[in-house]
């Protein structure tokens, strides 16, 4: 039994023709994550299936899915925050932002909250240096923080959860 | 003392992401006049121009293309690095966010050139936004017939693709995006063979970063000798409008483009307002966290061209300015970003993947107070191992930021020595 949707499957095989003929190898990273979008994460499940969509031993496949850190391997939160701290986010109170969230949130980095909503996570350079301190929420920026407007974030995304 | 805009020149223009929009402000212009020369005058002009890389490695981009391998009865490829992970840099994301069809227009000068019919975009993961522009953009040029089976009418069929990454900084490096596009984990290659012999699926591959290939318009449009003569510093071999990521403790940091030759005293007083708070400047990392810092005198005595950066003993690399005021505790900073290495390091060599972590756990003591005498001797013999042993520049790297730090700051480390390790030493 597949666990990836017929459109998913689809969508791995149309990305696979984006590359030449013969090299649909480099297919695995765009199949990981239309899998990802899919699934959730990627479980050794998911992974197999990438693998005979894409006709390579799953055990190349699974090699892959660990050696970059946006596919995850394990369950995470609805939302999942990314924090900043590397230097230019350090130098403009990046760790005061962390040490916000995690006091908001009551989890430390890496965890998530009993209630399923957020995953916390602390994180290299994020490409906003000159916006500092940053963060992610599913990969969308928040730039320019303070502990005030991380507040006025989680509140909104709280508030997102109770609309729907 | 204002800022030269080439590339940003039309980063304000309100929907300027749009193709209609960036045709009004003259976008694909250079398609009128492209095709009249042949592809070989193209490469020649882009020599002359001077233009040299803005990845990271400043290598004369007219000259690479000219190493691209003939007659091997395969295709040529344009692989563009949008990878931009270089703690401090986010203008790429920028140049993606809000000029995308500067960067097609680019591509499409770019693979007519080089003889390339394929081109790839490799996107760094996080940069979801930048890589949803991007691909829209691709869209709307493909629906207007400047991408497809010909090109504004040419007998010169171009297909983009765009690849996202997926949180690995190593793959910023050239071999290892390659390795990485290829559907492998991305991990560095031997190097000859280079990407213009045999790069991706083994043809021959020119790799050029986005601030690089968005320039080429500029040059195609313009010529040779107007981008040869932006250049404030008579010795510079660099010339160009250049950006830099500002950030760290300016009053106001952003990206801006300057001309090669800008001194760092204008950059850092004039266009970002000076330091913030009244505070006084204390370092200035000029190329990404990759390369040494420097200290207020001699960064003050530096200008932007590459030359003037080497000379202060430091690189251009990607043009990241970071800035730290005398509040900033040295040691910290470089703990911070050995632990970046220690993060990204892909774990093919020795030095790498043993020495960043040991350097981070140094380094701790030295932030913490604990530093036992000998920490700092131990601390130099593991840079220098890297430095010397490793695989690729990225281990090279880590270990420059840890020199750079000692060779100017040597005495803050020395100060975090623990009271009880220097009586026991015989300090
Ligand atoms: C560890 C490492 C990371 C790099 N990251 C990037 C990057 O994110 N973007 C980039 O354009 N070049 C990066 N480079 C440089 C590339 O290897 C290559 O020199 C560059 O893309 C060539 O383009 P250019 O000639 O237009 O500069 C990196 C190099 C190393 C060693
Ligand atoms: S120096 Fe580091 S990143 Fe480069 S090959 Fe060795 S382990 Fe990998």
């Amino acid at each position: 039994m597949p666990v990836l949707s017929d459109a998913t499957r689809a969508s791995i095989r149309e990305a696979a023709g984006q590359y030449p003929p013969g090299r649909q190898k480099s297919a695995v990273m765009p199949a990981l994550y239309l899998a990802q979008d899919d699934a959730g994460h990627l479980n050794p499940e998911v992974l197999r299936e990438v693998a005979e969509l894409l006709r390579l031993a799953p055990v190349h496949v699974a090699a892959v899915a660990t050696f970059y850190t946006m596919f995850e391997k394990a369950p995470h939160g609805k939302h999942i925050i990314d924090v900043c701290t590397c230097v230019s986010c350090q130098l403009l109170g990046g760790y005061d932002i962390l040490a916000h969230l995690e006091r908001r949130l009551g989890i430390k980095p890496g965890e998530t909250t009993p209630d399923g909503r957020f995953t916390l996570r602390e994180q290299e350079c994020l490409g906003s240096c000159a916006s500092a301190p940053v963060l992610q929420v599913g990969y969308r920026f928040h730039e320019e923080l303070t502990t005030v407007k991380v507040d006025a974030l989680i509140d909104e995304l709280l508030q997102e959860g109770a609309d729907g | 003392m204002a800022e030269r805009k080439v590339l940003l020149e039309r980063y304000d223009v309100p929907n300027i992401w749009e193709l209609d929009v960036y045709r009004r402000h003259g976008g694909y212009a250079t398609l009128d006049g492209l095709f009249a020369k042949s592809p070989t005058d193209w490469v020649e002009e882009v020599k002359a121009s001077g233009l040299c890389g803005r990845g990271g490695a400043g290598f004369p981009t007219g000259v690479k293309w000219s190493f691209l391998a003939k007659g091997t009865g395969k295709p040529t490829y344009l692989v563009v690095n949008a990878d931009e992970s270089e703690p401090g840099t986010c203008h790429d994301r920028r140049l993606l966010e809000r000029l995308p069809h500067q960067l097609i227009e680019g591509i499409i000068n770019t693979c007519y050139a080089i003889d390339a019919h394929e081109a790839y975009v490799y996107i760094r993961g996080e940069y979801l936004e930048p890589y949803q522009r991007l691909v829209q953009a691709i869209r709307e040029a493909e629906a207007a017939g400047l991408l497809g089976k010909t090109v504004a009418g040419q007998d010169f069929p171009l297909r983009i693709v765009v690849h996202r990454g997926a949180g690995a900084y190593i793959c910023g490096e050239e071999t290892a995006l390659l390795s990485s596009q290829e559907g492998d984990k991305g991990q560095p290659r031997q190097k000859p063979p280079f990407p213009a012999v045999a790069g991706l699926y083994a043809a021959p591959t020119i790799v050029n970063n986005v601030q690089t290939i968005s320039t080429i318009p500029h040059i195609v449009r313009h010529g040779a000798a107007w981008f040869a003569g932006i250049n404030l510093a008579p010795e510079s071999k660099s010339p160009g409008p250049r950006i830099l990521s500002v950030s760290g403790h300016v009053q106001r940091p952003g990206i801006y483009e300057v001309e090669t030759g800008t001194p760092f005293e204008e950059l850092l007083y004039g266009l970002c307002g000076g330091i913030r708070g009244g505070h006084d400047l204390k370092s200035v990392i000029p190329g990404g966290s990759s390369m040494p810092m420097l200290p207020k005198d001699v960064i003050l005595q530096t200008d932007t061209s590459f030359e003037s950066i080497r000379k202060a003993g430091s690189q251009p690399g990607s043009g990241a300015v970071i800035v730290m005021d005398e509040t900033t505790d040295i040691p910290t900073v470089v703990w911070r970003i050995s632990r970046f290495y220690a993060h990204e390091s892909c774990g093919k060599c020795t030095p790498c993947r043993e020495g960043n972590p040991w350097s981070v756990k140094l380094l701790r003591r030295f932030v913490d107070g604990t530093a036992r005498a000998e920490d700092l001797r131990i601390l130099v013999e593991v840079a220098e191992a890297m430095e010397k042993n490793s695989f690729c520049p990225l281990g090279i790297a880590a270990a420059w930021a840890t020199q750079g730090a000692l060779k100017h700051f040597r005495h803050e480390f020395e100060a975090r020595i623990s009271h009880a390790s220097a009586i026991a030493a015989g300090d």
